[in-house]
């Protein structure tokens, strides 16, 4: 009798340890979207002029790491109470993640096509281009194996790494391989533009295509090589408030932020150029 | 899927034999989590079949590039296995029959990938042995040889980190084995290396057979350290994991597809070695 009432006791326990550690899990994994949407809702729903509070969640694209991250930091000192936390990747990979239920509040992809995956999904609405962004090819500092044009790359003994032509950088770097005619065979498919970049940083490539602005956010390792064909394969970077957005105010207001003179200055100094 | 047993089944049926591990009534407290564990184990893997294009599948199948990447996982994963089997049992061996100073150390370093995330592996491996890397630039400038983006790199990524799955198996298996056997094969007159081909090996055969299945399936897995370390460029390094994450960014159907086709194939391996190596004894 006692051993069975102490069995179901234990029972008890177990069943509420368990679901505890389970209601304790999910609230952390939705910690900032629980919280914001709190404020979300009151803000967006209260008055027209939202005060900005909680968490925004950024899914921004690799190439935007330095820059965004900067920016990140002015627009919390611009808003007190706001945290800007950032989720940098390849913008396939993000916007697969934002159409999967991801608690993201804004997305800035590195190409309109990526950007319209999302928009296609009823995820986001209304696009707009804050920067473009061109290709350049990066060597090791000191450009050892002399590479000055595109052609250049299809040499014997270049080791090239490109980004996967699923992300952005890829499809960019494909096109504008195909506009100067140039075949080549790259030894390796990164998974985004920052994972070229590391191979050339390594050494263990002798060049990459990737953003100028990603060669100019490296300077001390990496050498950029200009080329005209790059004109033919310019990025636009479309951002955008995410309709299912757990902090709609803050999404609104990070999105206008991005397009505001003082950003736009910023993102220009990092080499990015104004659309 | 998840059969459910009656509280309250006696101890065995009269007819059926009678099974050991089964008591006279099983706990809810222990029954209730271990049905959640199942379920938490197995209804990813039934997302992943009901969200499957099923009508779109062989057309998502017959492209070559997804055989390509199979076979080079296959190839990848059992040369790894080869490579783990090699160094691995020597080295089981020299921590589990041998007394030197510093052995515990040495112990913890080769279970050190179990813990190290993959990504940090292959980072490693490339400061070794890439071409800059303080291996890698001799074999580089000697040889000619350079190991990342090369199908041999996959293989080394691999090995780093199922290795120590294999290292750690036979050396239980070893410290299970009674040394007296060896020690009675050297009474005969056998030379050490001779007692340990003829004597200890077999013994720990079995130990040998799961350690070498458990590096299998990690490397077959492999995510983190290949892409690191070898990069991806299909038919060359881009193993089925790095086929399935990269279609994942573009195409969810295709990565689905991809991975039913590596769910068969492990559920088909561990089928076929069942009650062989995989149970428990």
């Amino acid at each position: 009798m006692t051993s069975s009432t102490r069995r179901t006791a234990v029972a008890a326990l177990a069943a509420l340890a368990l679901s505890a550690g389970l209601s304790a899990c999910g609230s952390d994994g939705a910690k900032p979207a629980a919280g914001s949407s709190a404020t979300a809702s009151t803000a967006a729903g209260g008055t027209a002029t939202a005060k900005v509070s909680g968490t925004v969640t950024v899914f921004a694209a690799a190439s935007l790491k330095e820059s965004f991250t900067a920016l990140g930091k002015k627009f919390e000192a611009a808003n007190p109470g706001v945290k800007v936390t950032f989720n940098f990747g390849g913008s396939s990979a993000l916007a697969q993640s934002i159409n999967s239920g991801a608690p993201a509040d804004v997305f800035a992809a590195a190409s309109p096509a990526t950007m319209k995956t999302v928009t296609d999904a009823k995820g986001a609405t209304d696009p707009k281009v804050f920067v473009r962004n061109t290709l350049e090819i990066a060597v090791p500092k000191g450009n050892p194996k002399h590479i000055a044009a595109l052609k250049d790359l299809a040499g014997s003994g270049v080791k090239v790494a490109l980004c996967a032509q699923q992300v952005p950088c890829g499809a960019a770097a494909v096109t504008a391989l195909k506009a100067g005619g140039v075949n080549l065979t790259p030894v390796t498919l990164e998974q985004d533009v920052k994972g070229a970049l590391t191979k050339v940083e390594l050494g263990e490539v002798d060049a990459s295509l990737v953003y100028r602005t990603d060669v100019k956010s490296d300077a001390a390792k990496i050498d950029g090589v200009d080329f005209p064909e790059a004109a033919k394969a310019v990025n636009d970077y479309p951002i955008a408030p995410l309709a299912k957005a757990p902090n709609a105010a803050g999404a609104a207001a990070f999105a206008a932020y991005i397009l505001s003179p003082e950003a736009q200055a910023l993102l220009t100094a990092a080499g990015f150029q104004a659309p | 899927m998840t059969q459910r047993r009656p509280g309250g089944v006696p101890v065995g049926q009269p007819v059926a034999p009678v099974r050991r591990g089964r008591g006279p009534r099983i706990p809810y407290a222990l029954l209730l989590p271990a049905l959640l564990g199942l379920a938490f184990l197995v209804l990813p893997l039934v997302g992943l079949l009901v969200r499957a294009p099923w009508s779109s599948l062989s057309g998502q199948l017959g492209s070559t590039e997804v055989w390509q990447a199979l076979r080079l996982s296959l190839v990848c994963a059992t040369a790894a296995t080869g490579v783990s089997l090699l160094l691995g049992v020597p080295l089981a061996w020299l921590l589990a029959r041998t007394e030197f100073p510093g052995r515990r150390l040495v112990r913890a370093l080769v279970t050190l990938p179990l813990v190290l995330p993959p990504v940090v592996g292959g980072v490693a491996l490339l400061l070794v042995l890439g071409r800059n890397g303080i291996i890698g630039r001799r074999l580089d400038s000697a040889f000619g040889i350079t190991l990342p983006f090369h199908t041999s790199g996959v293989v080394i990524a691999e090995a780093f980190v199922a290795m120590p799955f294999l290292v750690i198996s036979v050396e239980g298996a070893l410290r299970a084995a009674d040394p007296r056997y060896e020690e009675a094969a050297a009474t005969l007159g056998a030379s050490r290396l001779t007692a340990f081909r003829r004597v200890t090996l077999p013994l720990i055969a079995p130990g040998i057979g799961a350690g070498a299945v458990l590096a299998w399936a990690r490397a077959l897995g492999e995510f983190g350290a290949t892409i690191t370390f070898a990069g991806n460029f299909p038919g060359q390094t881009q193993t089925m994991p790095l086929a399935v994450y990269l279609a994942m960014e573009s195409d969810p159907e295709a990565a689905i597809a991809l991975s039913l086709v590596l769910l068969a194939v492990s559920i088909a391996v561990l089928a076929g070695l069942r009650e062989r190596w995989t149970s428990a004894p």
